[in-house]
C-alpha cells in the first residue's frame, strides 16, 4: 500500500509517498497564485492508494480530490514520529506561522501554540529582511554566523523591522551584524512559544522550511539549552505526518 | 414582511446604511443557522424572531411606548431587568456583534478598542440600531475601563445616558455599593416613568425574569446528552435572543423548544452524530450576529455544549430567590442573585473557573476553548491562569484572541481543527 501526504502551506507544496514505511517519493513546489494548479502538477505522475491533505490549503483541495484533511499540528506530530529521535517538542517555522507542539513521552500532542494573525517572525519575514540585506537565503544565514555582535531588531512586524533595517544601514551597521540581529529576534520569539507550551525537557524536533538555516538551528539550541534536531529534509515532515494519518485511516 | 420603513424614519435611521447591515444579517442568518441539518422544530420560533428583530418586536416596542412605557437599554448582565419591568418597562440589551462603521467608529476611539465597545459606537454613529434609536434611558455601566471611559464619549450621542457604578471586589462593601446603586437606579427609573416600584410589581418581576431564566437553565442542561439535541450555535442564539424579545413569550417558547429537546433525548437522536467531540466555550460575550467561533467550532468536527458568557450560563444561571415583602427586602434578594455573577472585573474571580470545570463534568464535555475579544483586558488577563488551572485538572484548553473580522478566520480554524483532534486522541 502507498500512502501519500499533500502540505499545501503558504509558500510550498510538499507531497510525501509512503511504501512499507519508507518515503519513496518527495516533491516541493512553490504554491503560486494557483495553489490547486500546482498540486495537480505535484501529484502527476505520483503513484499511491490514499491521499490525505494537510496545511493552509487543506480545505482547498478537498473538493477536488476525494481526500480527508487535517490540521498541520496533527500533520507535525504525526510526521516527527516517522524519524528516530524521541523529542519533548516540536518547532514548525513555515512560511506565514509558527507552531510550537509540546509532546508527551508516548510522542502524543499536549499542548500548542501559535503565532498571532500576521506573519511575524516566519519564514516570510527571514525571505523579506534578506532581499532587503541584499542577501540569498543561504547568505544570510552564513552572514549571520559571521557577525561577532548583532544589531538589536526591535520590532517583529515585517513591515516595521523593514524600515528598522533601513534605518540601521542608514547608520552604517555592518550588514552581518544586522543579520545577526534579525535571527536572534526571530528565535527569542520562536523560543517564547515553545516555553509556553512545554515543561524544558527533551530534544526539540525542529521542522519547516527555516530549519534549513544554520543559524536559526544554533541560536536557538543555545537559547534553548535543549539539542534541537533537524531532519534531512525539514521542509517534508507535514507531508510525511499526512501519508501517515492516511495509512492509520487505510 | 411588512414595511417598516416608515417606523425606522421616525427613530432617524439611516435607511441605506440599515438596508445593508440587514441584508448581510440575512444572507449570514441563512448560510450559518437555516443550512444545519436535523434542527428542532422549535427554533422556528427563534428563525422567525431574527426575521423580524428589526421589525415586528421594534414595532412592540414602539406601541409600548405609545402606552406610556420606557424602553430601557443596557449593555450588560448587571443591570437588573426586574427593576425595569417593576416600573412597567421594557428592558433591551443593546451590545452589537457585528463589524459595522469601525471606521465611524475610530473617529471618537482608540484603535485598540475591543469590538464589543466599537460596534455598539458603528452601530449608533451609522444610526442603523433601532433598539439604541428607541430607548429612553441608556443604562452604561462602569465594568471594564474601555466601556467606562467609552461611555463618557457615548453620553452627548444619546438621550438619556445612566451610569451605574459596579464593584470590583466581592466584599461586604462592594456588596453595599451594589445595592445602593440598584436603589439609586430605582429612583431613576421612578423618576422617568412616573410609576413607583412596590412590593408587588417588584415580585412580580422577579417572577417573570427567574421563569425566563429557568427556560434557559432546562435548555442547558438538556444539552448535557449525547448525541447532543440541539447544535451550540441554535443554543448560542436563545441566549442572543433573551436580551431583547418578550420575556414571556420567550419563556414559553423556550419551554416548548424544551419539551422537544427533551423527547429527543428520550429517542437518542440528536443534530451531531453521538460521540461527537463537545466542547464548552468560555469568555467574552457573543452578541448578535456575532457567530463567527461557533461556526469555526461546529464546522470542525465539534458540538458546543455550553457557554459561560455574559451570553451563556454566567448571565443566567442564578435566580433570585423569592423573600421579603417590602421593595428593601426584595432588593435585597436581588441584590444577593447579582452580586454572584463571575465577570472578569472582578478581582479575584476565583468561582469562573470552579463553574467551568463544573460545567466540563456534568456536560461531558472533552475541552474548553477560551473565547477573548482582543483587547479586553479583563478575559485576556483572566485567561492565562484560567488555562493554567483547567489543564491542571486534566481539561485541555485552547485559548483563542480574535475580533469581529474575517481575516483570521484560516488561522483560527487550524488551531480549533487541531485541538478537536487532540481532544479525539484522548
Amino acid at each position: 500500500m502507498r500512502c501519500a501526504g499533500i502540505d499545501i502551506g503558504s509558500c510550498t507544496i510538499k507531497l510525501a509517498v509512503l511504501e512499507n514505511g519508507k518515503l519513496v517519493l518527495s516533491r516541493t513546489s512553490v504554491t503560486s497564485h494557483n495553489p490547486l494548479e500546482t498540486a495537480r502538477d505535484l501529484m502527476d505522475g505520483a503513484v499511491f492508494d490514499v491521499i490525505t491533505a494537510t496545511g493552509y490549503g487543506r480545505h482547498l483541495i478537498k473538493g477536488h480530490l476525494a481526500c480527508p484533511a487535517i490540521s498541520e499540528i496533527t500533520a507535525f506530530v504525526l510526521g516527527a514520529r516517522f524519524f528516530p529521535d524521541r523529542c519533548g517538542s516540536i518547532l514548525d517555522i513555515g512560511g506565514q506561522d509558527t507552531k510550537a507542539i509540546s509532546l508527551d513521552n508516548e510522542g502524543n500532542l499536549c499542548k500548542f501554540e501559535m503565532n498571532d494573525r500576521c506573519a511575524a517572525g516566519t519564514g516570510r519575514f527571514l525571505e523579506v529582511m534578506a532581499t532587503q540585506l541584499g542577501f540569498t537565503l543561504e547568505e544570510f544565514s552564513a552572514a549571520a554566523l559571521s557577525a561577532k555582535r548583532a544589531e538589536k531588531i526591535n520590532s517583529m512586524c515585517t513591515v516595521f523591522a523593514e524600515s528598522e533595517v533601513v534605518s540601521l544601514i542608514t547608520q552604517g551597521a555592518k550588514r552581518n551584524e544586522v543579520a545577526l540581529g534579525i535571527h536572534k529576534a526571530i528565535v527569542s520569539r520562536s523560543a517564547g512559544l515553545l516555553k509556553r507550551v512545554a515543561p524544558p525537557r527533551g530534544k526539540i524536533f525542529f521542522a519547516g522550511g527555516v530549519a534549513m538555516n544554520d543559524c536559526v538551528r544554533i541560536l536557538l539550541e543555545n537559547e534553548m539549552g535543549r539539542p534541537v534536531v533537524v531532519p534531512p529534509d525539514p521542509q517534508i515532515v507535514g507531508a510525511i505526518g499526512a501519508a501517515l494519518s492516511a495509512s492509520e485511516d487505510a | 414582511m411588512s414595511d417598516y420603513t416608515k417606523m425606522w424614519e421616525s427613530l432617524g435611521l439611516d435607511l441605506k446604511g440599515h438596508d445593508a447591515l440587514l441584508s448581510v444579517l440575512g444572507n449570514a442568518y441563512s448560510d450559518i443557522f437555516l443550512s444545519q441539518k436535523n434542527r428542532p422544530e422549535g427554533m422556528k420560533y427563534f428563525d422567525f424572531v431574527m426575521s423580524e428583530v428589526h421589525g415586528l418586536r421594534i414595532k412592540e416596542l414602539m406601541d409600548a411606548k405609545a402606552q406610556g412605557r420606557n424602553v430601557i437599554g443596557s449593555y450588560c448582565v448587571f443591570v437588573p431587568e426586574e427593576l425595569v419591568l417593576a416600573v412597567d418597562g421594557v428592558a433591551v440589551g443593546l451590545c452589537a456583534g457585528a463589524e459595522f462603521n469601525f471606521e465611524g467608529a475610530e473617529t471618537l476611539l482608540p484603535r485598540n478598542t475591543c469590538s464589543l465597545i466599537k460596534s455598539a459606537f458603528g452601530f449608533k454613529l451609522g444610526k442603523v440600531c433601532p433598539y439604541l434609536e428607541a430607548c429612553d434611558i441608556v443604562v452604561g455601566e462602569n465594568t471594564c475601563d474601555g466601556k467606562k471611559k467609552a461611555y463618557e464619549i457615548l453620553a452627548p450621542l444619546v438621550k438619556d445616558l445612566y451610569i451605574m457604578d459596579l464593584p470590583q471586589t466581592k466584599s461586604e462593601m462592594g456588596k453595599a455599593l451594589l445595592k445602593e446603586e440598584y436603589r439609586r437606579f430605582i429612583a431613576k427609573l421612578e423618576k422617568v416613568s412616573g410609576k413607583k416600584v412596590t412590593a408587588a410589581s417588584l415580585k412580580k418581576a422577579v417572577e417573570i425574569v427567574n421563569a425566563k431564566r429557568k427556560a434557559v437553565k432546562r435548555l442547558a442542561a438538556i444539552r448535557a446528552a449525547d448525541p447532543a439535541p440541539i447544535s451550540g450555535l441554535d443554543a448560542l442564539l436563545v441566549n442572543q435572543v433573551f436580551f431583547h424579545d418578550d420575556p414571556a413569550r420567550f419563556t414559553d417558547s423556550v419551554n416548548k423548544l424544551c419539551d422537544e429537546l427533551e423527547l429527543r433525548v428520550k429517542k437518542g437522536t440528536g443534530v451531531f452524530p453521538k460521540g461527537t467531540t463537545r466542547v464548552v466555550v468560555s469568555g467574552c460575550p457573543m452578541a448578535v450576529p456575532n457567530w463567527k467561533v461557533p461556526v469555526l467550532i461546529e464546522s470542525s468536527k465539534a458540538v458546543i455544549v455550553g457557554e459561560e458568557s455574559c451570553v451563556g450560563e454566567r448571565g443566567t444561571r442564578w435566580l433570585t430567590e423569592v423573600k421579603g415583602n417590602t421593595v428593601d427586602e426584595l432588593l435585597d434578594a436581588i441584590t444577593d442573585r447579582y452580586f454572584n455573577i463571575d465577570c472578569a472585573v472582578f478581582t479575584p474571580n476565583p468561582s469562573r473557573v470552579d463553574y467551568v470545570k463544573e460545567m466540563t463534568k456534568k456536560l461531558h464535555a472533552q475541552g474548553v476553548i477560551h473565547y477573548s475579544l482582543q483587547f479586553c483586558q479583563p478575559y485576556i488577563m483572566e485567561s492565562g491562569p484560567f488555562e493554567k488551572e483547567l489543564e491542571t485538572s486534566g481539561i485541555p484548553t485552547l485559548r483563542l484572541e480574535t475580533d469581529y473580522s474575517q481575516e483570521d478566520a484560516g488561522q483560527l480554524k487550524t488551531r480549533i481543527e487541531a485541538f478537536v483532534e487532540r481532544l479525539k486522541k484522548k
